[in-house]
């Protein structure tokens, strides 16, 4: 769809770009043995749960260019225009965010984990968790995004609308990893998450085509 | 195709201010309307509200082609071309990409965007990034798309202001080819329209 190339196009370059979400993550990453205490003991343990955190925050990264870029030129009022309707739009932009932010932070995100001393058994669980918890990042931050169009300072409104929402992923991917690690059952909360990410896929275009209908008029 | 728009007592309202109220105006194909009136007095919310992006307070727009009533989704998503203060063009890619995105995207074909560019002599500029065109360069890109892809209704906010005399004369040209395939065009202007058209007051 000429659309979908034309989205991945644009949040490639969008703010640097997945590079720029990569780079933040590195940089939590490493910042966390420095508050913590290098001890790899005590790192160990809270690895998989930092690793997610930190994954929560940098998916936030270029959400507020989400819709606002569009916005503010007059793109948005193009796209209203098309064949498609704004659901769908607003479903390809979620999906090309999804490609080219999170998916290359769920290559990122068991290399951190490991260097922070988790076991590399964990790192393929922790690569299919946070691509399967980035869909319901993008989609949930999209709706952030959208509500927020127009707003000054919208990128902060975005985190405080987006970050209490992103409270169920956390704990389910975080959960199946740690669940993993203690020998538990890791089925349940992934596939709880799973639930989460096409709940917010499902639902969020609907309101992030809502919002922006609003934002237009 | 839409063949005709009939606007029936249409209210709009922007805040707490109200624009203008029991607004009616009829449009047959082949025609065009010429929107005048002080800054402010709410042409642009009328072509807005025209292309379904602000709903009206009271009254309706009605489609028709060939007196069939057409769904006014319908016949914003297939058969209206808008172009307003902005162009919705990205300045970080080039003017051929952004383009052909919005020739396609409004259903043109790759072919047909490469016709309306050597028609509006516009090849020169397609491979540089939108940021270093003049905005008449980056109003003739938005023309290029009104030919490329065809769409009976051309809804037009100033489309002229930032274009040289030549230019203002060829958009002429085209608004009357337009015109004279069956099209309508209802436009916002300060100075007069290079083609035959009603004169209509908005907010008087």
């Amino acid at each position: 769809m000429v659309l979908m190339r034309r989205e991945l196009a644009l949040s490639w370059g969008r703010g640097g770009g997945p590079m720029l979400a990569v780079a933040f993550y590195a940089a939590m990453a490493t910042l966390l043995p420095l508050a913590t205490g290098p001890a790899p003991s005590q790192l160990a343990v809270v690895a998989p749960g930092s690793a997610w955190l930190a994954l929560a925050l940098a998916s936030l990264l270029s959400l507020e260019r989400l819709f606002e870029r569009d916005y503010e030129d007059g793109a948005l009022d193009l796209l209203a225009l098309g064949p498609a309707p704004l659901e769908l739009v607003a479903a390809a932009k979620c999906l090309a965010q999804w490609i080219t932010t999170a998916a290359p932070l769920a290559l990122a995100a068991p290399v951190a984990a490991v260097a922070l001393g988790a076991s590399t058994a964990l790192m393929p669980l922790i690569c299919i968790t946070a691509l399967i918890g980035g869909l319901g990042f993008c989609f949930c931050g999209g709706i952030g995004a959208a509500l927020s169009l127009g707003s000054r300072r919208g990128g902060l409104l975005i985190a405080v609308i987006v970050l209490p929402l992103f409270a169920p992923p956390v704990i389910f991917g975080a959960g199946a990893i740690e669940a993993y690690a203690g020998g538990l059952d890791w089925r349940t909360p992934l596939l709880f998450l799973c639930a989460y990410s096409l709940a917010t896929a499902g639902l969020g275009p609907f309101a992030m085509a809502a919002a922006c209908r609003n934002a237009l008029s | 195709m839409i063949t005709s728009l009939a606007i029936d007592r249409l209210a709009v309202s922007r805040g707490d201010r109200v624009l203008f109220s029991g607004l009616s105006l009829n449009l047959a194909a082949g025609q065009a309307v010429a929107l005048v009136g002080a800054n402010g007095a709410g042409k642009t919310s009328l072509l807005r509200v025209i292309a379904g992006l602000i709903r009206p307070e009271a009254g309706e727009v009605v489609f028709t082609d060939a007196a069939d009533p057409v769904a006014p989704e319908d016949a914003r998503s297939r058969d209206l071309h808008m172009i307003g203060h902005q162009d919705g063009l990205k300045t970080g890619r080039t003017a051929w990409e952004e383009l052909l995105f919005q020739v396609l995207w409004t259903g043109g074909s790759r072919a047909s965007a490469e016709a309306a560019c050597q028609r509006l002599d516009l090849r020169r500029l397609l491979d540089l990034e939108v940021r270093k065109l003049s905005a008449g360069q980056r109003r003739r890109l938005a023309l290029a798309r009104l030919i490329a892809s065809p769409r009976s209704l051309w809804l037009l906010d100033e489309p002229l202001a930032p274009l040289d005399a030549e230019r203002r004369a060829f958009a002429g040209v085209l608004m009357r080819e337009h015109l004279d395939a069956g099209g309508l065009i209802v436009a916002a202007v300060h100075d007069p329209l290079p083609v035959e058209a009603r004169l209509f007051e908005v907010g008087a």
